[in-house]
């Protein structure tokens, strides 16, 4: 038995059963990362010393029958979620050797369950980009295609699960940074309700947008991972007091009385003719299974949301990254004639291109004089788009969507070309825009690369999603592909 | 919108940005580009339309006024750049 090839769900009852302990699993994991990293570029960070510690640890709490779904479990995070003792880089040579001296409290919610954690996963620059190749270190590689982008900002997190580097990852969502790399590897990516899952500890890009989710294999272990790390938190102050449900009671494979909506919208102008065909075909299968379908739902304020994000994005970033000032931790230009000077120097040599990009963006779009024809411009469209999803939620359980118009791209091809770029993540952005929560399931694959399904809902209606996907995944086998590595 | 040189170079200052001269031309490029891209959001009429800052209502949180432990002063200036004794070295501010 390939030990790192099998989902949460199915190790948990080995693990239970104790046919396997936790060492073995997550040394299966470490030889995995050793044989195949070199080629897909996941990891910033391999923990392999604290991850062995970790599931020795987690094999005693199993020997005396306490444990979670979780426990003994190996994970990966994104390496813009604080943990404590273990480097935190953002991809970014800003923070290069910056080492938390705190958890994230979803690492801590994950600590208590027994994690076992493997490493840190290689993102865009403070999550900008939609293809991970903004990170400052290298790109990591899409395992189904290696001359091709995992998507972005949460590459190297995805490709860990993709490639069975790991059971499950997190990642975190501002634009799509979950799902759109979910649909471009074929795994699981759920972006929550905004405040349904703490951000503290989580490095800020865009506050108001940011949305720490997991990446899982299947649907089953997404639910699981969702009930270790949703709940209220009071040390962020933006984190909703409703209690969370259990959310595996939401996988049953029926989808009778459920009623989805196609917004025409989604299929955008220039989206790929195999990903309009591969999305129709799988929203067909949804009715097949009991769905009502209406092919004929209008968002007519989605054109708008491209625009809209990527003001209110770089505005909030701007304020966010101004804290990188060479003075309390991070990179510092050491060689500067005053304390300006030096600033501006940290500023110029620790960080990349997309996120200076991004400040000046969003500098423009807050200065005076352009305020009121952009920045607020941009959060009254904003109402338009949530008002939208409001009123299709009076008559729709979900939305279903493509993820992205196209399957992943080559590396390279839109590196320079930063509205192109933007383009990749048209269909997740106005789901972020809005708070709403969104999941991204596997529909099949074009000349052999990954269709994602987008599937959205209604403020905290995260079980009506994992339901519809869970059904969708029991009646077909796209999720059961692996990459040839 | 076309940006000029000296619009950019104006923005960097406002971010305590450095940049090179490559930069600023190639940045006066890219975001003219997408700026005059993002002028479709003037053909939406908002009028009467409040803005939205956040996507859940927020309502200011407060909690009891009591101390508790924070972290060590030595685990918060383990990450400095330049550090003397418990404090952050910085430069002159007022010279």
């Amino acid at each position: 038995m390939d030990l790192c090839r099998l989902t949460i769900h199915e190790a948990a009852q080995l693990l239970k059963r104790h046919e396997i302990s936790s060492v073995e699993l997550t040394q299966a994991c470490l030889d995995r990362i050793k044989k195949v990293d070199d080629k897909v570029r996941a990891f910033v960070t391999v923990s392999d010393a604290l991850a062995l510690q970790q599931a020795k640890e987690a094999d005693q709490r199993l020997s005396q029958g306490d444990g979670s779904p979780l426990t003994g479990i190996p994970a990966v995070i994104k390496d813009n979620i604080c943990t404590k003792g273990i480097r935190t880089t953002c991809s970014s040579k800003m923070l290069e050797n910056f080492i938390p001296p705190y958890n994230a409290t979803v690492v801590m919610r994950l600590n208590a369950c027994g994690m076992v954690m493997l490493g840190k996963g290689n993102m865009d620059e403070f999550a900008m980009g939609s293809s991970t190749e903004h990170s400052a270190f290298f790109p990591s590689h899409n395992p189904w295609d290696l001359t091709r982008v995992p998507g972005g900002s949460s590459g190297g997190s995805t490709v860990s699960v993709a490639a069975d580097e790991a059971m499950y990852a997190l990642g975190s969502d501002t634009g799509g940074s979950i799902r759109q790399p979910a649909g471009f590897c074929s795994v699981v990516g759920l972006k929550p309700t905004y405040g349904r899952v703490s951000r503290y500890g989580l490095v800020a890009f865009a506050s108001s947008l940011d949305q720490i989710g997991p990446l899982t294999k299947d649907v089953t272990d997404c639910a699981l991972v969702m009930n270790a790390i949703s709940g209220h938190d009071p040390r962020d102050s933006t984190s909703l007091p409703h209690p969370p449900p259990d959310y595996t009671g939401s996988l049953i494979p029926d989808l009778r009385r459920l009623r989805l909506g196609v917004p025409r919208e989604y299929f955008v102008e220039g989206m790929q003719k195999g990903v309009a065909e591969a999305i129709r075909s799988a929203i067909t299968k949804l009715a097949e299974l009991g769905a009502e379908i209406d092919w004929e739902v209008s968002l007519p304020s989605t054109r708008y949301g491209l625009a809209a994000y990527y003001i209110i994005a770089p505005s909030e970033a701007s304020a966010n990254l101004a804290r990188y000032d060479g003075v309390k931790y991070g990179f510092s230009a050491r060689v500067a004639e005053s304390m300006w000077d030096a600033m501006e120097k940290t500023k110029q040599q620790g960080f990349g291109p997309e996120v200076k990009r991004r400040i000046m963006l969003g500098t423009y779009a807050l200065s005076a004089g352009y305020y009121d024809a952009y920045y607020l411009k941009a959060q009254k469209v904003r109402t338009l788009i949530r008002r939208e999803f409001d009123q299709a939620f009076e008559k729709f359980d979900a939305l279903v969507t493509p993820i992205s118009p196209t399957v992943p791209f080559k590396i390279g091809e839109k590196v320079d070309d930063p509205l192109q770029m933007y383009l990749s993540d048209v269909c997740t952005l106005p789901i972020n825009i809005a708070g709403v929560p969104a999941l991204s399931v596997p529909a099949g694959f074009v000349e052999g690369l990954p269709v994602g399904m987008q599937i959205i809902g209604k403020p905290l209606s995260e079980e009506a999603l994992l339901r519809v996907a869970f059904a969708y995944e029991q009646a077909t086998d796209w999720h059961k592909r692996r990459p040839a590595l | 919108m076309k940006l000029s040189r000296e619009e950019v170079k104006h923005l960097a200052l406002l971010a305590r940005l450095g940049l090179d001269e490559d930069e600023v031309e190639r940045l006066r490029e890219q975001l003219s580009n997408i700026l005059e891209n993002f002028e479709i959001l003037q053909q939406v009429d908002t009028t009467d339309v409040p803005p939205t800052a956040h996507s859940i209502a927020l309502e200011n949180v407060l909690r009891e006024d009591e101390a508790g432990p924070s972290l060590p002063a030595d685990q918060i200036l383990a990450n400095a750049p330049n550090r003397e004794d418990d404090f952050f070295k910085v430069r002159a501010v007022l010279e």
